[in-house]
């Protein structure tokens, strides 16, 4: 189920993010956006989303333009979690999670024992079996986290989305959300794209770097290819050292002295 | 739904039954039980016939579809822009739903001089032609590549200002006995309800209700906020469009019916939420809910207080210090 940007112009009102990018996901592995701030790394997940319609061009699943398809079938294939999503009151974990599996039921087929197994799974796969019955407004932000992740599981997606997933957490509960996309990842053959701030943990945790900046792709590839001083100066205005990471042997990048 | 929900439910439903029964019974002219189930079987006398089918039955049947309506519509609002403010009387539809009547009774060339035929058909229409527009321009203004809540309410009750100040105008320049008519379906009142101002509103809830319920789902999921909703495969301008068109539906046929009594879309699905303690005001509940206001201050009307005081001013003196009390708590307790 391949997910590509074909010649996909982006824009916001008048002005325009990206102009004729093309831009195919990996099936199966890990693609980190990364870029500045107001780069549009999150408008280009939105767009692979189908929550913000390209103004020319088109986002194709599995070789059909996402105009075209309903966007409950696209549901039921890539799940999207955008950036703070609203935590409901008086509802459970459970509850939250349960709401993953709204693209697969219908007035006519409600709910199933098959939904039961999924949202399981799903609790089971974050940790949160536990903490299910709990209200979800009770939950500390890395549980919560945790969560929304366990809902965007249960959604049972093949190419999950997420859109800066670590933001507000702190850096233990960073690599543990991490640590579970990587693990969603492999045990489900899932395809990832997600939007991160953090380069080192992108590096880490990323099969693929895609640098966004300037309206384009600037740099696109392995951590070690893209995570280079030069690439770094051009994206981010940021002189920096690129040294392996003693601990996981992925591109470490350590700002320089600001004289 | 859950088994809380489902309690609260029935016992809502308990409550609108036994209203519904104690509405057809008590009355200034006493008639026992029995004589009531004679004379809906047919085999009372013309007079009871004419006090409980045509004087009672009317009344009890419109305060039950009225408070339904009004609290379908509420729940349904409240729960579309996740605010418990965003309910019909105050983001507009209700004022333009009685600017249409108003207009419909005053430049309709007199409400009682043209006759039934108007009344039945052109009083909701005119209600459900000025709810549509209000709630059109409304949500228009306040849009912004999204539903703005505090956009949507503050933008409704400018809307709801200015209605009200060209109904009044509309009521000064109209004849005496228009005026009278037009100020006094204003108030709000069940008393005076014939079967022909039922019809309307009986069919908006027969058809109105179904429609609402499918989107029971999409509800549940919106809450979460527009992008996950989408992303949860919602179609959300199908999803607002049914939502909007339901509230306003039902709100104008209410209106045309009894006229616009007040708070009872905004305090009834806020109970019922507090009730089965859910995370948005259950639909179902929030109309029986409605029904149980509006027919419990109408019996309050009849049977309590002297003169017949209109269900309208009750549901205000009620309605208005909840309101209060609700924006004076924290904000994270709204929707």
């Amino acid at each position: 189920m391949t997910l590509e940007a074909r010649g996909v112009t982006l824009a916001y009102d008048k002005s325009v993010v990206f102009e004729g990018l093309d831009l195919t996901i990996d099936e199966g592995r890990i693609t980190t956006l990364i870029g500045a701030n107001g780069s549009g790394k999150s408008t280009l997940l939105k767009a692979f989303g189908r929550l913000l319609a390209p103004s020319a061009g088109t986002v194709h699943l599995g070789g059909h333009p996402l105009r075209d398809l309903p966007t409950r079938e696209i549901a039921r294939r890539l799940a999207i979690l955008p950036q703070k999503p609203l935590t409901p009151s008086a509802t459970s974990v459970r509850d939250l999670v349960s709401r993953g599996r709204h693209p697969h039921q219908s007035l006519f087929q409600p709910w199933t024992p098959n939904d039961t197994v999924v949202v399981d799974a799903a609790l089971e796969a974050t940790g949160l079996v536990e903490l299910a019955d709990r209200d979800a407004g009770s939950l500390s932000g890395g549980q919560l986290q945790r969560a929304w992740i366990a809902l965007v599981l249960a959604q049972e997606a093949q190419t999950i989305l997420l859109d800066e997933p670590t933001t507000f957490l702190d850096l233990s509960h960073q690599l543990d959300v991490l640590e579970l996309v990587r693990q969603v990842n492999h045990d489900r053959a899932a395809t990832v794209v997600m939007v991160l701030h953090d380069l080192t943990l992108a590096g880490r945790y990323s099969d693929r770097l895609v640098v966004v900046g300037e309206g384009r792709v600037l740099a696109d590839g392995t951590p070690w290819e893209v995570l280079t001083p030069a690439t770094l100066k051009r994206a981010f205005d940021l002189d920096a050292i690129v040294i392996a990471d003693p601990s996981s042997g992925t591109p470490l990048v350590v700002p320089a002295v600001r004289s | 739904m859950k088994r809380r929900t489902v309690i609260v439910t029935l016992a809502c439903l308990i409550a609108v039954v036994a209203l519904v029964l104690v509405g057809t019974v008590v009355g200034s002219s006493s008639l026992t039980i029995m004589d009531v189930a004679h004379t809906l079987i047919g085999a009372g006398t013309p007079g009871q016939q004419l006090i409980v089918v045509e004087l009672r039955l009317p009344r009890v049947v419109a305060g039950l579809l009225v408070g339904i309506a009004l609290g379908l519509a509420g729940a349904l609002m409240q729960t579309f822009a996740r605010n418990p403010l965003a309910t019909p009387d105050i983001i507009g539809v209700t004022s333009g739903a009685s600017f249409g009547a108003v207009a419909a009774i005053v430049l309709g060339g007199g409400s009682y001089a043209v006759g039934a035929g108007l009344l039945t058909l052109g009083l909701p229409v005119a209600a459900v032609i000025g709810a549509l527009v209000t709630s059109a321009v409304v949500y228009g203004l306040s849009w912004r590549g999204g539903i703005d809540s505090y956009r949507l309410i503050l933008i409704g009750i400018g809307a709801t200002a200015t209605l009200t100040g060209i109904t009044s105008y509309l009521i000064s320049r109209a004849q005496i006995t228009d005026a009278a008519a037009a100020a006094q379906w204003l108030v709000g009142s069940l008393s005076g309800v014939s079967w022909s101002s039922v019809w309307p509103v009986l069919v908006a809830v027969l058809v109105v209700t179904p429609l609402a319920l499918t989107q029971t789902a999409n509800l549940e999921v919106s809450q979460l906020g527009d992008d996950i909703s989408t992303g949860l495969g919602v179609a959300l301008q199908r999803h607002r469009l049914i939502i909007i068109v339901c509230a306003v539906v039902l709100t104008a046929t209410a209106v045309s019916a009894s006229g616009p009594i007040e708070f009872v879309a905004f305090v009834a699905p806020q109970i019922a939420r507090r009730l089965a303690r859910s995370s948005r005001p259950p639909l179902l509940a929030s109309a029986l809910l409605g029904a149980v206001i509006v027919l419990g201050a109408d019996a309050l009307t009849r049977g309590v207080l002297p003169g017949e005081v209109p269900v309208g001013i009750i549901t205000a003196i009620v309605g208005a210090p909840y309101l209060i009390w609700l924006l004076t708590r924290r904000k994270e307790n709204l929707v």
